[in-house]
């Protein structure tokens, strides 16, 4: 039994990480946040440069064909640092074309999206609770007329791959006639939305994986807001305990009062056993068990509803710990608050994840 | 990352049900005799097999088989499937008979640990005092040597099996000139003695699994001392050397979870299978959430010891997080009952199937607020993870020097 990452996921996360600190360190950060668009292409270029943008794709087409848990320890440093890059969508694009593409699309597409040089994006919301392949609505032809909701990135994407009706997926390449991008004002300004309207715009069908490759897609979704959500919510502990310690009242530091330190501690205690969670739910994406039907997912859509519901809470917890400066646009903590609002969203509510989960029961 | 057991271990597990299937539960010769008698033969054959009493030498009876985390596991698990019996249960083996493998004279080894192992006699623990629970070094329960002997005078409180247990390992204050921690040995008490009164405390459940035991001229030999005159308090912490068990309790939460389910299915809400309810199914995939995390953080703490690395602060967490997921089935089961939330509790049966009639779950629902005050309180819990897994400053640091 090894349930542990390997040495190279630990240095690729300290890579990552170190890149991070350096590249987009806090006043970066806030300047993007309080940008009009929060994009900031340098940074996507450089971390695209450290291969970021092509873990899991194929060799052939430049990805480096690791693993979707290589994915999802990136996205938990990604998620400690809020970093304001769209990788979980671009990450899930990529992921459907390898999965669904016809050889030459893959060709034609994969190659500008490993290397970062394209930004590609997911556009599975149809408002309403409904991101699920099952859900989707958008009547898939030679053309689309419809649109799709809270799409990451959509100002910067090139291109779109679009979930439809029957639980197939299309791409829709930016330059496409037709396409209207509606900006929305959502909390979490490190990862921007978008509303897409399509009018009578060509699409190419993604039909080599069928309904499965959807599916998969959206599973390994849940797996990176997971890792995203573990990432964020492990922060928030760390700088809490860091305030704590620093803050004086009474002549002594606040960490020092007992009310303090078991609120603390609970944090601790809701967030560091989900780590293991999302390992073993990114592992099941790669080493599905044969013995539990259903269990990669299943266990996707738990993780998924559970760290994102410990992130919303200790997003709180944090919040209130860090008394009036926690509650001001000019602390820390709101950014994080609100990626766990995003998190807490994307891909489904922790209600339909639960509703999800239970339906895969063997019960 | 793997987890699979690896073939060396699948082979090992082959072995180990081979030998359940051979001897568990007895037929022939070695179902002869009594219940006890068959008990006994089973254990001799296990430990024989290097399967049972692992950590312990082969003088004391012990098979002392090199420290395997892995292999323990899968004898944990064969073992439970065969429905075998294991080493007996109880405070002598988990705590006692480590302390004197650690601490312990060749003598108090010898007379003790192999007939704790055999189940030839029982142990109680005297540690906690009416007015010394958290605080436990602030203990009054005195010893004084007469001659041969220690004199014990004093009280001890929540001592759980204390009416069947033949001998007590009890903490006792033998310095009171000393500092508060460094005036406490660690003596050895034959409990069939006069000057021993053991009285019930009956539970809210309506059991009694724990006593008050009063001590009036109550004799043990000066040499049933575990450690020298006042090392009570560090005898007590001594590191247990264990093959540490971190996948286990995850186990029996899953099987909980699993009676549950069955509950769901057998109970109705509205008419309907419980089971069918909207809310019962999240609240039962929100329980499977924590069980699942406890689960794989216990795989986590197992590949860091097999590593001998330290699993970190994780380490600290899992009676708490044992805990909060038992309050979370109890209040789930209560709500699963409906209107027979309010039914008597039964037996205490805390695993597997046969948890699955109502009275169980209503003796569990009050049961599990138990195992947050047993064996150090979860405010205690959240205080140890606050200062040595987070390093927040200690409460109440001063009085370690009175």
């Amino acid at each position: 039994m090894d349930f542990d990452l390997s040495d190279e996921q630990r240095m690729l996360q300290q890579t990552v990480k170190q890149f991070l600190d350096n590249e987009c360190p806090m006043a970066k950060l806030r300047q993007l946040f309080d940008d009009e668009t929060g994009f900031d292409a340098v940074l996507w270029k450089g971390l695209a440069e450290l291969g970021v943008t092509g873990i899991h794709l194929p060799a052939e087409y430049g990805g480096s064909e690791l693993e979707i848990l290589d994915l999802a320890v990136v996205a938990e440093v990604l998620g400690a640092h809020a970093t304001p890059v769209p990788f979980l969508s671009h990450s899930l694009a990529g992921l459907a074309i390898s999965l669904a593409g016809s050889p030459e699309q893959k060709k034609r597409w994969l190659p500008a999206l490993a290397s970062g040089e394209k930004i590609a994006t997911i556009a599975f919301s149809e408002a309403d609770d409904a991101w699920l392949p099952e859900q989707w609505k958008l009547a898939a032809g030679a053309t689309l007329s419809g649109a799709k909701d809270r799409v990451e990135g959509a100002e910067q994407a090139d291109l779109f791959v679009v979930g439809l009706a029957g639980g197939k997926l299309g791409v829709v390449e930016r330059s496409a006639k037709g396409i209207e991008i509606q900006r929305l004002e959502t909390a979490d300004r490190t990862r921007r939305l978008g509303r897409v309207h399509f009018e009578g715009t060509p699409v190419e069908l993604l039909a080599a994986g069928g309904t499965a490759a959807a599916q998969r897609v959206c599973d390994v979704g849940l797996v990176l807001i997971a890792a995203d959500a573990f990432g964020g919510a492990d922060k928030l502990v760390a700088t809490s305990v860091a305030y704590a310690k620093n803050r004086e009242q009474f002549g002594v530091i606040i960490g020092s009062f007992q009310a303090l330190k078991h609120q603390l501690a609970e944090m601790a205690i809701e967030i560091e056993p989900t780590r293991a969670l999302y390992w073993y739910a990114a592992h099941a994406q790669d080493h599905p068990p044969e013995n539990v039907p259903a269990e990669a997912s299943r266990i996707a859509s738990i993780a998924k509803s559970h760290l994102c519901e410990r992130y919303s809470q200790v997003a709180r917890d944090a919040t209130e710990v860090h008394g009036g400066i926690g509650f001001t646009w000019e602390g820390d903590t709101q950014i994080w608050f609100k990626r766990a609002m995003f998190d807490r969203v994307m891909l489904g509510t922790p209600r339909l994840h639960k509703n999800r989960a239970a339906a895969l029961s063997s019960w | 990352m793997d987890l699979s057991y690896g073939k060396e271990f699948e082979a090992f597990r082959g072995e180990v049900k081979a030998f359940l299937k051979q001897s568990w539960p007895p037929s022939g010769d070695a179902a002869k005799g009594s219940k006890e008698e068959q008990l006994r033969r089973f254990r001799e054959l296990a430990i024989s097999k290097g399967y049972l009493a692992r950590s312990i030498p082969k003088q004391y009876g012990g098979s002392e088989q090199a420290p395997d985390p892995l292999k323990g596991q899968v004898i944990q698990e064969e073992f439970n499937a065969a429905g075998a019996p294991m080493e007996p249960r109880g405070i002598g083996m988990m705590m006692l008979v480590p302390t004197l493998l650690e601490r312990g004279e060749d003598w108090q080894k010898e007379k003790f640990v192999r007939a704790t192992l055999m189940g030839e006699i029982a142990w109680c623990q005297g540690y906690s005092e009416p007015g010394s629970g958290s605080d436990l070094a602030s203990l009054k329960t005195r010893g004084e040597l007469v001659g041969d002997e220690w004199v014990i005078n004093g009280q001890k409180i929540w001592t759980s099996s204390a009416h069947e247990a033949d001998f007590m390992f009890c903490l006792v204050r033998t310095e009171p000139n000393a500092k508060k921690h460094e005036g406490i040995s660690y003596l050895l008490i034959d409990m069939k003695q006069k000057g021993i009164d053991v009285r019930p405390l009956r539970e809210m459940t309506g059991g009694a699994m724990f006593n008050e035991v009063f001590f009036n001229d109550v004799r043990t030999p000066k040499n049933w001392i575990v450690g020298k005159r006042g090392e009570g308090w560090l005898v007590s912490r001594t590191t247990l050397k264990h093959e540490r068990n971190s996948i286990g309790a995850a186990g029996q939460m899953t099987a909980l979870l699993d009676a549950l389910v069955a509950t769901a299915k057998r109970r109705k809400l509205d008419g309907r299978p419980a089971i069918e309810d909207p809310e019962i199914r999240r609240r039962l995939i929100e329980v499977e959430g924590y069980i699942r995390a406890h689960q794989y953080s216990g795989f986590f703490q197992m590949t860091k010891d097999l590593k001998k690395e330290s699993p970190g602060v994780l380490g600290l967490m899992n009676k708490i997080n044992s805990t909060h997921i038992g309050h979370r089935i109890a209040k789930l089961a209560i709500e699963i009952l409906g209107d027979d939330g309010i039914v008597a509790p039964g037996e205490r049966n805390m695993m597997g199937s046969e948890m699955d009639s109502d009275s169980t779950w209503t003796n569990y629902y009050m049961a599990a607020v138990g195992i947050a005050i047993a064996g150090g309180t979860a405010n205690v819990q959240r205080n140890v993870i606050a200062e040595r897994g987070l390093g927040l400053p200690r409460d109440v640091a001063a009085d370690r020097s009175k």
